[in-house]
């Protein structure tokens, strides 16, 4: 009993260890690490793990969206253009509405896709191009700003100086907007359709339903990265969508993700983002090219990938 | 018509899917107290009717009625709040979800279902498990009891036995004699006619989409519904009188001599000759899965030899156990074939390999090749341009048909009827036969006892991993090989 839960739930205990591990290798060659590198190390996670976030939700329901950083680029600049002369507050109203706005963005992507049975792929990476882009429409130049109470949402460390505000403003909103999703029965029909859609509809879910709400929470996860980058970055950068889409995506698929569906959670990839940020800090530390941390996030894809087969593989021989 | 006693009454229901007309005027009425079968050849509309009448597609034209009162289903959901629920040809449960999470999903209580399986002999089943794990007639009980928990009006069975060893297949059958009793329906799909005409009240028979009879299915009746489904006098059994009862001459094809692998596969030896038809008998997970494994190349044995010709072979992958002549007809014809490719590509695909890697393939040779095989077998090649769109008949006679061409020495055929109409079933056994009167070695598992006094010359029985019985056809009578592969009267086959 207590082996299959642990089995069950292991990229839990995997991906704190493989977290503390990259921790005690930064430390181990950086010892001045502290609590102002942890800050930066926060502050560089957070829209990416906002990024795996938008991806895990599609990714479990069986779907893929190539989109997530173009939408992430959009949020940000509207957010950069639009806040620049605004107080605290106005900020906020802001926030809300380009929230809003990703979740219709991500209605938009699920009801074509699931309307013109075009596969998600090809859907989600025209409109990975159009927003795109949208973005340089918007604001041709990196620029703009917010005010400095939005920034320091992310910015400052309000609990102390080892726990920065990045770290818990990414575990609330995560755990605000995934826990009610995933302990409803939305949870469970995400799940129900990316593991085998045909069993789902025939056990009475509305797939073409579902499908929708997974890119519409996508979408929202995708403003919240944008709104993100705003914070820690302090300006809006119309061109940072490609690399939002394919790292966040890295992030799913080291965090325990399946890529066909049904399989995974939000943890993993959580933990996943803090690791694929900490590698090019390290290089950094090392006096090394961190262009290598390119060549290393691709081979760690490989070889978290292997290790999930050969789990299954010796669990299938024991 | 419809009177009082009517549950469900389908009428001229018609379905075309683009040139094809799937359903021309199909007619079913099944009364409140009866358990209905529904008949019909591969192809003849029967999978439409079913899809309509759970809301998988709509009809073009014609009326489904519930009580009386006309209804047009859009989802499963929609059918079951009507009071109609299936169980499907296939599992109908998510594999990543637990038992527990699969039932909250379709909103049936656990208890309920709870009740039912330990009626069918699952007490001890444990609701957290990942349905992904579990073996396949357990997951086929738990589809049906999930069914029962939302207590239908209708309940409608699709090819449940199929995957059902004899013992589990019984609680089937008291279920629908429950159902019967409480005046409420069962709509019965198998392709087992002993099992019809032993359940069912009545048998309603479709021909090319159209309803041909309704039939009473009890004595004498399956010849007529035999008769019904093919449109004409049907055939003798295949090999009824063929077994030869002398013992082929000259080298076993195959000798198997202590092959062993994993749990189940125990000690298992035997030899084929050439122009032999073995049959292997037994319960679900008896070792025969593995058995078939190792021969194909799809599985390392843990220990003893196989010898193909009298040559000891060591499978390192499929390709080695083609090219030592042993080829694999697998029950699920996905496994085998390329579904969204042509039935030519299909039948050409294990060409390929012999043929240079390099260099322009001889197209011309292949192509007639092909062609023969697809006329020997007879193979309905108006949707040729994809496999996955012929019926289940006509995808294994591809598979048969793609080693025809490639040439072979032994045929592995693992239940190879499986959801298969009566009429291709007896095609399918009659090939067999030619082939093994050809000098083919036939190697042939079958999970309807009944079949294999029909298409084998010998058999083994398998239970947990070993050869428990040898016979010749013309001993094996369901009786003795269901006693034998219950392990005789040991203890463990009892309790299973």
């Amino acid at each position: 009993m207590t082996a299959a839960l642990l089995r069950r739930h292991a990229t839990l205990l995997v991906m704190p260890l493989l977290v503390a591990a990259f921790l005690a290798v930064t430390v181990a060659i950086h010892p001045d690490f502290g609590a102002f590198d942890v800050q930066s190390l926060a502050l560089g996670a957070l829209p990416l793990a906002l990024a795996a976030a938008a991806q895990t939700v599609v990714v479990i329901s069986g779907g893929i969206d190539l989109s997530v950083g173009s939408l992430m680029a959009v949020a940000n600049v509207l957010a950069a253009s639009t806040m620049q002369h605004a107080g605290f507050g106005g900020a906020l109203l802001i926030a809300a509405l380009i929230l809003l706005g990703g979740a219709l963005a991500g209605a938009v992507n699920g009801a074509v896709l699931v309307f013109s049975r075009v596969p998600d792929v090809v859907v989600t990476l025209a409109a990975g191009f159009i927003w795109g882009g949208i973005a340089l429409l918007i604001l041709e130049q990196p620029g703009g700003g917010a005010p400095q109470g939005f920034l320091d949402l992310a910015g400052g460390t309000l609990g102390g100086a080892w726990l920065p505000n990045a770290l818990v403003l990414l575990v609330v909103v995560v755990a605000a907007v995934w826990l009610p999703v995933r302990h409803s029965r939305l949870g469970l029909t995400l799940y129900a359709i990316g593991s085998d859609r045909t069993a789902a509809f025939r056990s009475g879910v509305g797939v073409d339903r579902t499908r929708l709400i997974a890119y519409v929470v996508g979408g929202v996860f995708s403003a919240l990265g944008g709104l993100a980058l705003t914070m820690t970055t302090g300006i809006g950068s119309p061109l940072s969508g490609t690399y939002y889409t394919l790292s966040g995506l890295a992030a799913v698929v080291v965090g325990g993700v399946s890529l066909t569906g049904g399989r995974g959670g939000m943890a993993g990839p959580m933990f996943a983002a803090y690791i694929l940020t900490l590698i090019p800090t390290d290089l950094i530390f090392l006096n090394i090219d961190p262009n290598y941390g390119q060549v290393i996030q691709g081979t760690l894809i490989v070889l978290v990938v292997m290790g999930g087969g050969l789990a299954t593989l010796l669990r299938t021989r024991a | 018509m419809a009177d009082a006693a009517t549950l469900l009454e389908v009428r001229d229901i018609a379905r075309r899917f683009g040139s094809v007309v799937a359903l021309r005027a199909a007619t079913l009425t099944v009364r409140a107290g009866e358990v209905h079968a529904l008949m019909g050849a591969n192809g003849a509309g029967k999978s439409t009717l079913v899809k309509m009448l759970t809301g998988v597609i709509r009809p073009d034209a014609g009326s489904i009625q519930i009580r009386g009162t006309p209804r047009q289903f859009r989802s499963p959901a929609e059918a079951r709040g009507a009071g109609l629920v299936s169980v499907y040809q296939d599992p109908a449960l998510v594999p990543d979800l637990t038992i527990a999470q699969n039932l909250r999903l379709a909103r049936a209580a656990p208890e309920v279902v709870r009740r039912w399986l330990a009626q069918f002999g699952f007490a001890a089943l444990d609701f957290a498990t990942v349905v992904r794990t579990l073996p396949l007639p357990t997951l086929r009980l738990i589809d049906l009891a999930r069914a029962l928990a939302a207590e239908p009006d209708i309940l409608l069975l699709d090819e449940i036995t199929a995957a059902l060893p004899a013992d589990l297949a019984q609680h089937v059958f008291a279920v629908a004699r429950q159902w019967r009793a409480q005046g409420r329906s069962v709509i019965f799909i198998s392709h087992r006619l002993a099992e019809i005409s032993a359940l069912c009240d009545r048998a309603t028979v479709l021909r090319d989409g159209v309803t041909v009879g309704v039939v009473d299915p009890a004595q004498g009746g399956e010849e007529r519904i035999v008769a019904l489904m093919l449109g004409a006098p049907p055939e003798q059994p295949a090999a009824a009188g063929i077994a030869a009862a002398a013992a082929p001459a000259g080298p076993p094809a195959l000798r198997v001599e202590g092959l062993r692998s994993g749990e189940k596969l125990r000690d298992v030896s035997f030899s084929l000759a050439a122009g032999e038809v073995l049959g292997v008998a037994a319960l679900e997970g008896q070792g025969q899965e593995e058995l078939f494994d190792c021969l194909a190349g799809l599985r390392r044995p843990d220990g003893g030899s196989i010898l193909a010709d009298g040559m000891a072979q060591r499978f390192r992958h499929p390709a080695d156990a083609i090219r030592a002549g042993m080829v694999l007809v697998p029950a699920d014809r996905v496994q085998a074939l390329l579904p969204q490719r042509s039935v030519q590509e299909n039948i050409a695909l294990p060409l390929v390999r012999r043929l240079a890697d390099w260099g322009a393939l001889p197209i011309r040779a292949e192509r007639a090749r092909v062609a023969d095989a697809v006329r020997r077998l007879n193979i309905d090649t108006r949707a040729a341009a994809e496999v996955r769109r012929l019926s289940g008949g006509n995808q294994q006679k591809v598979v048969i048909a793609r080693w025809l061409a490639a040439g072979f020495r032994t045929l592995l055929c693992f239940d190879p009827t499986r959801g298969i109409d009566i009429g291709t079933k007896r095609q399918i056994y009659a090939l067999v036969r030619e082939l093994a009167a050809a000098g083919a070695a036939v190697l042939l598992f079958t999970s309807e006892l009944p079949e294999i006094a029909l298409a084998c010359d010998r058999v083994v029985v398998l239970f947990g991993g070993r050869v428990v019985q040898e016979l010749p056809a013309a001993q094996a009578d369901e009786a003795t090989l269901l006693r034998a592969a219950h392990g005789l009267a040991s203890r463990e086959g009892m309790a299973a």
